[in-house]
């Protein structure tokens, strides 16, 4: 039986700036990591593996160079990765891009029996937290999101039960199998990758889906398949606030600018 | 006398056989070690083999190391008399002093008299010391070291009975040459009667010999194996001053690191037989000293133990393992926290007589726990993935790096334009308080007039910590761009502001082919000083400077001076020494990539060292190392002492006075 993971490529958004100009993300020269959310699904899937014998795969839809990131999941432990990468798969909202995976988990689905998909809560990118939900959606999984405990998963009577975490209060669900869950940062700690799973992994294939293979509906997907456009990516103008000083040099000048204008403001 | 021959060959033969037994059963294990060329330079290696073993350099350095020396020529000059003892008793005829001429017969004679003396009493000294004032170490009063002196003092004292009663016999020729059994035949032997004479003599005889078999047939089993393996580890000790830890080849197939005791080399396994037990190391690592669970002495016994162990399953092919190499709680030989508690401050391996080296045995082990294993404190997984994706500890943005210029005029690095780098490292451009050492040092390179430029934002991580925590991959990776960035940008010349990465880029990346002319900002300045380039506005007022030797400076590359001569020319005063200071000095805490990881065994070692330099009563200590600078800063706050005591970094010292 088959975890599969879903894993995005994120530029490391510390790193990231936004071109004042054009108001686009300055992509160039930024490193691209595991989207870190997913680093938590995937060490949750692995845990699973361990423990009820199960099979991992990892699919990402993105551009070619996504396969490096598939390899870091070859490296820790995955045991199959799939690529999703067309360019007629580009320019995709959160509604075509979990109408590809969605289908992607369908063909893997026929060789295999899947027991769970797991998403990250989110990505630091898009933010939207919608992938995971939209897949379970069209796959007419069970849906759990914010997991961040699996209390047991029953792969004979097809079960599974997760506490999920919610403002102020934890919820305990049970839900049938096959079954979608997205997971939050606190379910675990990713475990690290030892040499020989590396040497292993730079070596290793990552199958690539393109659109010849996947012979999907291009209305369906795509900058065409995509209910959004982006029309402008900007940051926010600061409205108020004022730097004062530049105190970071020193902690106790720092401080003394900040009492002064503190009571100058009548703040104290 | 004779004693019956029959008798005494049987004993002598059966002896001999068990002691090439014990000693091909030992010293085969150690050919399972991995190859290691120790045999280069052959010159070099007898001169290191007559300085270190026979002249006994580094034991003779502490007080007690002197009875050490007189045993060891003791037992070196009867070596010769024991062995004519031996075969006189089965070839009385053909093996005996008295076929010498005649001569040569006496002076023997005499010298061996004088020397069992001294060995007697040097015996008596080493039992008295161990009685009376044991060092700090508990096994000075173990029972091997008391069966051994045992055995050396009863050889002596039948050496004399036998002489002594067959000088009352008259059947020694040289008595008149053999003072002290003169002595002892006259005081205890002239009123007995020939035939008491005669079974004395018998008796003293076989005493004798059976204490030297026994004592031949001991030695492979307790710790006076260094007996047989000091001499040769002494040949075989690394030509250069270990700093460093040889490269993995990343290669499918491979294991890294040490898991498993025939994973060292054999000059490793070789060094665990040559443990002398003296305590040493264990008396100057800051982790046994601060009650942590490692003791490198204990290292090196407990590869011994396991080797003993599973030498003879691994020789005979049979697959499992008696006893894991690692495992806490007494499931291994070496538990997990004893490999992350070590500072690779080197202290150990500084005073070793034998030349043990027990940092790169550490590391082994750690390389074994994180690339084949994964498993490491958890603190240290942020710090690798930090390091791995953004090239700094922290995981700050790289765009940040060069931050700490902003308020100076730092320019570029341009090829051959520029003479120096001015590798600033990771905490000279992140850390808050090593960024004012870095301005510092950069007006000091101005007011000097030296040419210099930075990398800026394409400056990465020297990856010194990561080697020393045993990530070889991830360090290997991190060494080539570095190597590549330099060769590239035509960088030949470096200043490092950071003890580390001075060592790294001079030592490490040796082994990636370059030769870099690194300079650490200590010596830079000091060489600034003498060549007039940089002048003093008059000294500055800091009295009593107590100084702290970084060990990456001192012991790692022998920078000793330079500092202190810049604190004086600067201060007009020479700094004042803690108690441990130069190649004795006390780490620090947060070397070995033990920054980044929880203390919470024992005293911190920061603590220990800030409180040795409190008792100095100075108002500043100075240091030059952006480790040291966190540690003690980190210190004195927790002695409550950080209103009274400021930490400065020599660069700052010296930007004070030429202001
Ligand atoms: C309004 C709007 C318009 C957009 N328009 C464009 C556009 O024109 N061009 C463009 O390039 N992008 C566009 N994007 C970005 C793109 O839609 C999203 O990056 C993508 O759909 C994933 O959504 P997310 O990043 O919010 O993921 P979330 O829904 O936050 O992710 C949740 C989880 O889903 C999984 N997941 C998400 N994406 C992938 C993936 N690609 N492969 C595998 N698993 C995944 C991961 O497990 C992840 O943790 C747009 C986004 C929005 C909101
Ligand atoms: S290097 Fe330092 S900390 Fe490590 S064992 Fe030797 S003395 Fe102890
Ligand atoms: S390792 Fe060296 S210093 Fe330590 S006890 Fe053995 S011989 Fe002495």
């Amino acid at each position: 039986m088959l975890v599969i993971t879903c894993i995005k490529q994120v530029p490391d958004t510390t790193q990231v700036k936004v071109d004042p100009v054009t108001g686009t993300l300055i992509r160039e020269g930024v490193p691209f990591i595991m989207n870190p959310f997913d680093a938590h699904a995937l060490e949750e899937s692995l845990r699973l593996k361990d423990k009820y014998r199960l099979r991992v795969a990892v699919i990402s839809m993105g551009p070619p160079n996504t396969e490096i990131t598939l390899k870091k999941a070859l490296a820790v432990g995955a045991d199959e990765a799939v690529l999703l990468s067309d360019r007629v798969f580009g320019g995709a909202d959160t509604l075509a891009t979990s109408q590809v995976l969605a289908e992607a988990i369908k063909k893997l689905a026929q060789k295999e029996e899947v027991a769970m998909v797991i998403c990250g809560k989110q990505t630091i990118d898009g933010d939207t937290a919608q992938v995971g939900p939209g897949i379970a959606t069209r796959l007419g999984y069970s849906q759990l999101t914010l997991v961040d405990h699996i209390e047991n998963v029953d792969l004979q009577a097809k079960k599974l039960k997760v506490r999920r975490k919610l403002e102020h209060r934890h919820e305990i669900v049970e839900a049938p199998l096959p079954a979608m869950i997205s997971v939050v940062r606190e379910i675990n700690h990713p475990r690290y990758p030892t040499v020989p799973m590396r040497l292993m992994a730079a070596d290793a294939t990552v199958t690539l889906w393109d659109n010849k293979v996947m012979t999907l509906d291009e209305e369906t997907i795509g900058l065409k398949g995509s209910a959004t456009q982006v029309r402008k990516i900007f940051s926010p103008e600061r409205a108020k606030g004022e730097i004062i000083g530049d105190g970071a040099k020193d902690p106790n000048e720092a401080a003394q600018l900040l009492i002064n204008k503190l009571l100058e403001k009548n703040l104290i | 006398m004779s004693p019956n021959i029959i008798a005494y060959a049987i004993v002598f033969i059966a002896s001999m056989a068990f002691f090439s037994w014990s000693c091909y059963r030992r010293f085969r294990l150690v050919t399972l070690g991995v190859s290691e060329n120790r045999f280069n330079k052959i010159g070099k290696r007898i001169w290191n083999m007559l300085l270190y073993a026979f002249g006994q350099r580094r034991v003779v350095s502490r007080p007690f190391g002197v009875n050490h020396f007189v045993l060891f020529w003791c037992f070196l000059i009867l070596m010769l008399a024991n062995t004519e003892f031996l075969f006189n008793g089965l070839f009385p005829d053909y093996i005996s002093l008295s076929r010498l001429p005649i001569g040569a017969n006496y002076v023997l004679s005499f010298i061996f008299d004088i020397i069992s003396l001294l060995a007697l009493l040097a015996v008596c000294v080493a039992i008295t010391r161990r009685l009376a004032f044991p060092p700090s170490y508990i096994e000075a009063r173990s029972r091997d070291a008391f069966i051994i002196l045992g055995m050396v003092g009863t050889l002596m004292i039948a050496f004399f009975g036998l002489q002594g009663s067959e000088i009352a016999q008259g059947t020694q020729e040289a008595a008149r040459y053999m003072p002290v059994s003169s002595f002892v035949s006259s005081i205890f032997m002239s009123n007995a009667s020939s035939q008491a004479l005669d079974w004395l003599s018998t008796f003293f005889w076989w005493i004798h010999a059976i204490t030297l078999l026994a004592f031949l047939n001991y030695l492979p089993y307790s710790k006076h194996m260094h007996i047989m393996t000091s001499i040769p580890n002494c040949f075989f000790k690394s030509l250069e001053k270990v700093t460093t830890q040889p490269r993995e080849e990343f290669k499918k197939g491979n294991a890294f690191g040490v898991g498993q005791v025939d994973q060292f080399t054999w000059k490793g396994l070789f060094d665990s037989y040559s443990c002398t037990e003296c305590g040493r190391c264990s008396d100057v690592c800051p982790a046994t000293s601060t009650g942590k669970l490692l003791n490198p002495r204990l290292v090196m016994h407990d590869i011994k133990t396991n080797l003993l162990k599973n030498g003879p399953l691994i020789t005979n092919n049979k697959k499992r393992k008696s006893l894991p190499l690692i495992g806490d709680d007494h499931e291994g030989s070496i538990a997990e926290e004893v490999i992350w508690s070590c500072t690779t401050c080197s202290a150990c391996m500084e005073v070793c007589p034998v030349f043990i080296e027990h940092v790169p045995r550490i590391v082994d082990l750690r390389r074994h726990l994180v690339e084949m294993k994964a498993k490491f404190p958890e603190e240290l997984l942020a710090f690798f993935e930090n390091m791995e994706q953004r090239s700094n500890p922290w995981g700050i943005a790289p765009g940040d790096r060069a931050k700490w210029a902003s308020e100076i005029d730092a320019k570029p690095f341009e090829a051959g334009e520029t003479e120096y780098l001015f590798y600033v490292g990771c905490a000279g451009a992140f850390d808050a308080r090593s960024r004012r050492v870095s301005v510092a040092i950069a007006t000091i390179l101005n007011a000097a007039g030296v040419s210099w430029g930075i990398l800026g934002k394409d400056e990465l991580c020297c990856g010194d910590s990561l080697r020393r925590l045993g990530n070889e991959f991830v360090f290997e990776n991190m060494a080539k761009e570095n190597v590549k960035m330099f060769t590239e940008k035509g960088i030949k010349k470096i200043i490092t502001e950071c003890p580390h990465c001075y060592s790294t880029l001079k030592n490490d990346y040796r082994q990636y082919g370059i030769e870099l002319e690194v300079i650490h900002h200590a010596e830079l300045i000091n060489n600034l000083f003498k060549d007039g380039k940089l002048k003093l506005n008059g000294v500055i007022d800091l009295s009593n400077v107590a100084f702290h030797d970084s060990c990456y400076l001192g012991r790692y590359n022998m920078i000793y001076e330079a500092p202190r001569q810049v604190i004086t020319s600067a201060t007009g005063q020479a700094p004042t020494e803690m108690e441990h200071h130069h190649d004795n000095s006390f780490c620090c805490g947060a070397g070995g990539g033990r920054m980044w990881m929880e203390e919470s065994t024992g005293k911190r070692i920061n603590v220990a060292r800030t409180e040795e330099a409190l008792k100095l009563n100075s108002d500043t200590i100075c240091v030059c190392c952006p480790y040291c600078m966190t540690m003690f800063e980190d210190g004195l706050k927790d002695k409550d002492a950080d209103d009274r005591v400021q930490v400065l970094d020599l660069a700052e010292i010296v930007a004070k006075a030429i202001k």
